[in-house]
């Protein structure tokens, strides 16, 4: 029994391909819908799923225990035109956490773009003011060279430290350490060197920064008298939600907030952070395949066209396998075999063709910070959408062929 | 004597079209016995297509009995039809109705796609029935590529495929000039003779009727006549 629907299946299956090649352009043509169909599901779900894991690898390299105080009130959280425009938090805040028993280090946080000038290259990246122990509180050490310490903060020292990406375009294979480059017209002696942390998908290159003290940041390049943020790593991990009672409390006093009044700060915790990330990149990466959904779509609906065409261009051909003794059954599953292995080609050709446009994607220099991940997840699900496609559109004509009536079809001119 | 493999009775077709009715048959009432030879002729429009499809479980009839080899068929559904078809009857029609961008081959084992033969078995059986019809050099080449004599004799071979008991052709002669006509007319009869087929035909030529044994003539959807070699 099995061995005979087994003997059936591959004999239907064999029909079929061979139905197709008579046609091959118009087949091809078909199953043109599917390819770009396919391809792009995979090709956009690949690029969701690049900054998905761009955020997961930068957030876990920072560590969990990471606290980020920031001012603005918590109901502005999320409204990005607030940030940055208060002026409320002061290196002395910073200084008043970083004594909290809960508290390891802080690291205050002044950050703008500008262009840095070496020799003659220049090269416009963020210029990070930070703390002494921004390593530390970031987990992210030094290659080369050392990061400045408490004295350079203190004097505002002209100082820096370098990005890979800083160091690689403005030096190339030269040490910098002990060289100067030029913020704004200012000299920096460049310190040390940053690891290399790697890309990070959709928010341009982590390594594309100098870091210099956050007092020179504010005085000397800025004219500020605030600070943005500020960084606290916690002393562990089970003491976060301590560590941030104790950061809102001080905050409150100092800040002289009234008993019931809003807090004029925020105090947002990494995994907090990483679950509002996640959830965007995941709204982005529905919202992409959802729209490479339609263009698969639009594919089946091309499919069921042809599909109907071509019933009725063979309906002799219907009329004839009916009369030596094709039933209904037969000339269904023949039709729908048709349509499936139209689309499971189609798939196939597009699942080569989504991983191309994936690879393309991430090389094209426009896009350099851009990361694509292919999932297998994303293939398979493409793969048995086209699937059902081939058999929710081949089904409609197949039928219309079964349900023919033999006598008329041999005579159907 | 021998056994009848065809019996039918009082077997009636009507079509509707809209309002009006056509009798396409009134009533036939006959017995073909196995082993028969028999040619169906009258003028065109008597019915002899109409009976045709029935005996070749095409079509049913409206009212009547129809008795193949001891079944009654004529209220069976599509799918015991099909199977009929399949096992136990040929067809060849007067346009040759073969799947044009195909194989000869290809062609004639398509009965065998409908039913339970392996693979190899198909191909073997194929090619003999293409041997059996003179036609072993032909059989890779597409139905287009081949004359009108030749297409019909890919027909027969198809015919032949499942070993019918019956053959039904409609005006196999129609389409071809008369010495083809003829070369087809000796493949009936050497199917007949030797591989007692029961062969059951439509014509409209008294010469080519001249081959079968019996014929009966249609006028109006009845029987009107019967001649007897
Ligand atoms: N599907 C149909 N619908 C309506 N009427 C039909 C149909 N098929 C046949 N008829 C009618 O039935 C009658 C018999 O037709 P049939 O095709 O059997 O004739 P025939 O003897 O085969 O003629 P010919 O020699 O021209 O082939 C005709 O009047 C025809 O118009
Ligand atoms: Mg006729």
């Amino acid at each position: 029994m099995l061995k005979r629907s087994l003997m059936h299946g591959t004999r239907t299956f064999r029909v079929a391909i061979r139905a197709l090649g008579r046609n091959k352009m118009r087949s091809f043509l078909t199953a043109l819908g599917i390819i770009i169909g396919v391809g792009a599901v995979i090709a956009m779900v690949s690029i969701g799923e690049g900054a998905k894991r761009g955020i997961e690898d930068r957030f876990a390299s920072m560590g969990t225990n990471l606290l980020f105080v920031s001012p603005g009130s918590r109901n502005v959280r999320g409204v990005h035109s607030g940030f940055g425009s208060f002026q409320t938090l002061k290196a002395e805040d910073a200084a008043a956490i970083e004594e909290l028993p809960a508290v390891m280090f802080v690291s205050p946080a002044v950050n703008a773009r500008a262009q840095v000038v070496y020799s003659n290259k220049n090269w416009n990246t963020s210029i990070q003011g930070t703390g002494a122990r921004y390593p530390e509180v970031r987990a992210w050490d030094v290659e080369f060279g050392s990061y400045f310490d408490e004295s350079h903060v203190r004097a505002a020292a002209k100082v820096c430290v370098l990005g890979a990406d800083v160091k690689q375009n403005l030096f190339e294979d030269e040490d910098p350490v002990g060289q100067v480059v030029r913020v704004k017209r200012i000299p920096f002696k460049v310190l040390g060197v940053m690891k290399r942390r790697g890309e990070s998908g959709g928010f341009g290159s982590r390594d594309d920064m100098i870091a210099v003290p956050y007092t020179t940041a504010m005085r000397r390049l800025q004219g500020i008298d605030y600070i943005q943020s500020v960084d606290v790593r916690a002393v562990s991990a089970a003491l976060m939600p301590e560590a941030q009672r104790q950061i809102e409390e001080l905050l409150r006093v100092r800040h002289r907030i009234a008993p019931g009044a809003e807090d004029d700060f925020q105090v947002r915790n990494m995994s907090e952070i990483a679950e509002t990330a996640a959830e965007s990149t995941k709204i982005m990466t529905i919202l992409l395949g959802s729209i490479a959904s339609i263009s698969l779509l639009v594919g089946g609906i091309g499919i069921m066209n042809i599909m109907l065409v071509s019933v009725t261009e063979r309906i002799r051909e219907i009329g004839i396998r009916m009369a030596v003794g094709a039933r209904e059954k037969d000339i269904l599953l023949q039709f729908l075999t048709e349509a499936i292995v139209l689309s499971l080609i189609g798939g196939l050709i597009g699942i080569g063709f989504g991983i191309g446009s994936s690879r393309l994607i991430k090389k094209i220099q426009m896009f350099s910070s851009m990361n694509t991940v292919v999932s297998v997840e994303s293939v398979l699900l493409a793969f048995f959408f086209a699937a059902a496609i081939g058999i929710f559109f081949g089904f409609y004509p197949a039928r219309k062929a079964s349900r023919l009536d033999p006598i008329e079809a041999l005579r159907y001119e | 004597m021998a056994q009848n493999i065809i019996e039918l009775r009082d077997l009636k077709k009507t079509y509707c079209i809209g309002e009006t009715e056509v009798n396409a048959l009134r009533g036939v009432s006959y017995a073909i016995e196995e082993g028969d030879f028999l040619a169906i002729m009258g003028p065109s429009g008597s019915g002899k297509s109409t009976l045709m499809n029935i005996l070749g479980c095409l079509d049913r009839p409206s009212s009547g009995e129809y008795i193949l080899d001891g079944e009654e068929v004529s209220r069976l559904d599509k799918n015991r039809l099909a199977g009929i078809r399949n096992q136990k009857i040929g067809f060849v029609f007067q346009s040759y109705n073969l799947l044009s961008r195909t194989t000869a081959l290809e062609n004639v084992e398509l009965p065998l796609l409908y039913s339970s033969v392996n693979g190899k078995d198909m191909t073997e059986r194929a090619l003999a029935a293409l041997a059996s019809v003179g036609l072993t050099d032909r059989s890779h080449h597409k139905t287009n590529q081949l004359s009108g004599g030749e297409q019909q004799r890919v027909a027969i071979a198809r015919a032949l495929l499942n070993d019918p008991t019956l053959i039904l052709a409609d005006e196999p002669t129609g389409n071809l000039d008369s010495r083809t006509s003829s070369d087809i007319m000796n493949i009936f009869k050497t199917l007949n003779e030797d591989k007692k087929i029961t062969m059951v035909m439509v014509t409209h030529e008294p010469d080519i009727a001249a081959w079968a044994r019996k014929r009966i003539y249609l006028l109006d959807g009845l029987i009107v006549r019967e001649e007897r070699d």
